[in-house]
């Protein structure tokens, strides 16, 4: 009996999976789907806010004080897209506090691009413009994720993502047009950030465990080398305006295929990064620990306020 | 001391502008209502997208039973004739 409703109800899921309908946190689902989405969803909430880091850390550095009001913005809405996800996450049952506990102890990941240090003022160009441009290409097909949540939380992402990178791009075209110094500046930064944001794609399909499963369930829609495609090929005319070069021996294009040729990712980088052995990971993290730990007493007694006013407001009504 | 270590969860619901619905937009932590407000004006209006924010604690909130959608709707389901479309009006009949 249990058999025949538990394969019913699968059956009900992956129907509403091949018809578009969106699953909602209340509708049965697998659990494989649940973990899978969990799983993704909280990796993508943590890369929003470790990604402050890394750009937070040039705000009181910024050249002026339009840039900094700006990266603040930037920085800010970082925060909000962490949040939008992370209550995005608990609709599936998780909650914060283990989220949270599942990033300080290593369990959770988090994108390894933010595991590079930003060394000059124009990484917070070249971040804006390829990081935040490769993140729009992951993100805008999730606006059309087979979970409800998730979907809506990533039209609000999208939304405001665009002036990230339009951001990023008008830093990158400010110091091409200014003196050689600044030129070489913006191309030192292109040639740190172009690998590790192709890596953002993740791994080659054919090394990519959860990329099938998850196509089927449409949670994604492209796989990991469509979109690394599909990136190059925006992004390549985009430097060749800036006057930029690619640092790619092996780019050229292909015009069988409609697109750019280019060479092998370091993966050996890649997967060392993943693992933890990246430029800043423990950096990262312990800062994040450090923020978290500080911040206690303060979550502890705003939750002591709330409740000695609480219990005041029920003396005061008796 | 409480033993709750998590700030309890809010739903968020916002009017975009004078004359529209509250609508749903999320949820979020805050350890009151007070702060629940504030945390949402930061997290979800950023960029004017409200002019009234509505916080409430998500434990309060009910729901129908999606599994029981089916039969808890049905009752609709057959009524064509709620709808102006069901009745025949002739040609001649005008402003109906």
């Amino acid at each position: 009996m249990e058999t025949i409703i538990e394969k019913s109800l699968e059956e009900a899921f992956e129907e509403k999976i091949a018809n578009e309908i969106r699953i909602e946190p209340k509708d049965w689902m697998p659990e494989q789907y649940r973990k899978t989405l969990v799983r993704q969803i909280s990796q993508h909430a943590h890369s929003e806010i470790v990604g402050m880091l890394p750009e937070g850390n040039w705000i009181t550095r910024a050249p002026s004080l339009k840039r900094k009001a700006i990266l603040l913005s930037k920085v800010q809405d970082e925060a909000g897209h962490g949040l939008y996800l992370y209550s995005a996450a608990e609709t599936l049952g998780t909650s914060r506090d283990q989220m949270v506990a599942d990033l300080h102890s290593g369990k959770a990941k988090y994108s390894s691009i933010f595991n590079y240090p930003t060394l000059s003022w124009a990484d917070i160009g070249a971040i804006g413009w390829l990081v935040d441009g490769a993140a729009i290409m992951n993100q805008v097909p999730l606006i059309r994720t087979s979970y409800g949540p998730y979907a809506r939380a990533m039209v609000r992402v999208c939304k405001e993502e665009s002036f990230h990178q339009r951001q990023g791009f008008e830093i990158m075209m400010t110091l091409c047009n200014g003196a050689p110094a600044q030129k070489k500046m913006a191309q030192e930064a292109f040639n740190r950030w172009w690998w590790p944001t192709l890596m953002m794609f993740g791994p080659k399909d054919a090394e990519s465990p959860n990329t099938e499963q998850s196509m089927r369930w449409k949670i994604k829609r492209f796989t990991n080398d469509e979109l690394r495609q599909r990136f190059v090929d925006m992004m390549v005319p985009q430097a060749e305006f800036l006057g930029l070069t690619v640092p790619d021996k092996d780019l050229r294009w292909n015009e069988a295929k409609n697109g750019y040729d280019f060479g092998e990712v370091d993966w050996e980088e890649f997967w060392n990064v993943v693992k933890g052995n990246g430029p800043c990971n423990k950096d990262r993290i312990s800062t994040r620990v450090k923020a978290h730990e500080e911040g206690a007493w303060v979550r502890e007694a705003a939750l002591a306020h709330a409740q000695k006013r609480a219990e005041r407001e029920a003396v005061n009504q008796a | 001391m409480s033993q709750q270590k998590e700030w309890p969860l809010w739903e968020v619901f916002i009017r975009s502008k004078q004359g529209l619905d509250h609508k749903h937009v999320g949820s979020l932590h805050a350890a009151d209502a007070e702060m629940a407000i504030q945390n949402a004006r930061d997290v979800y209006t950023r960029r004017m997208e409200g002019v009234s924010i509505w916080v409430v604690e998500s434990k309060h909130v009910h729901a129908s039973n999606p599994d029981e959608a089916a039969a808890f709707f049905d009752p609709a389901n057959d009524k064509v004739y709620r709808h102006p479309t069901f009745y025949e009006v002739p040609a001649e009949i005008k402003n109906m």
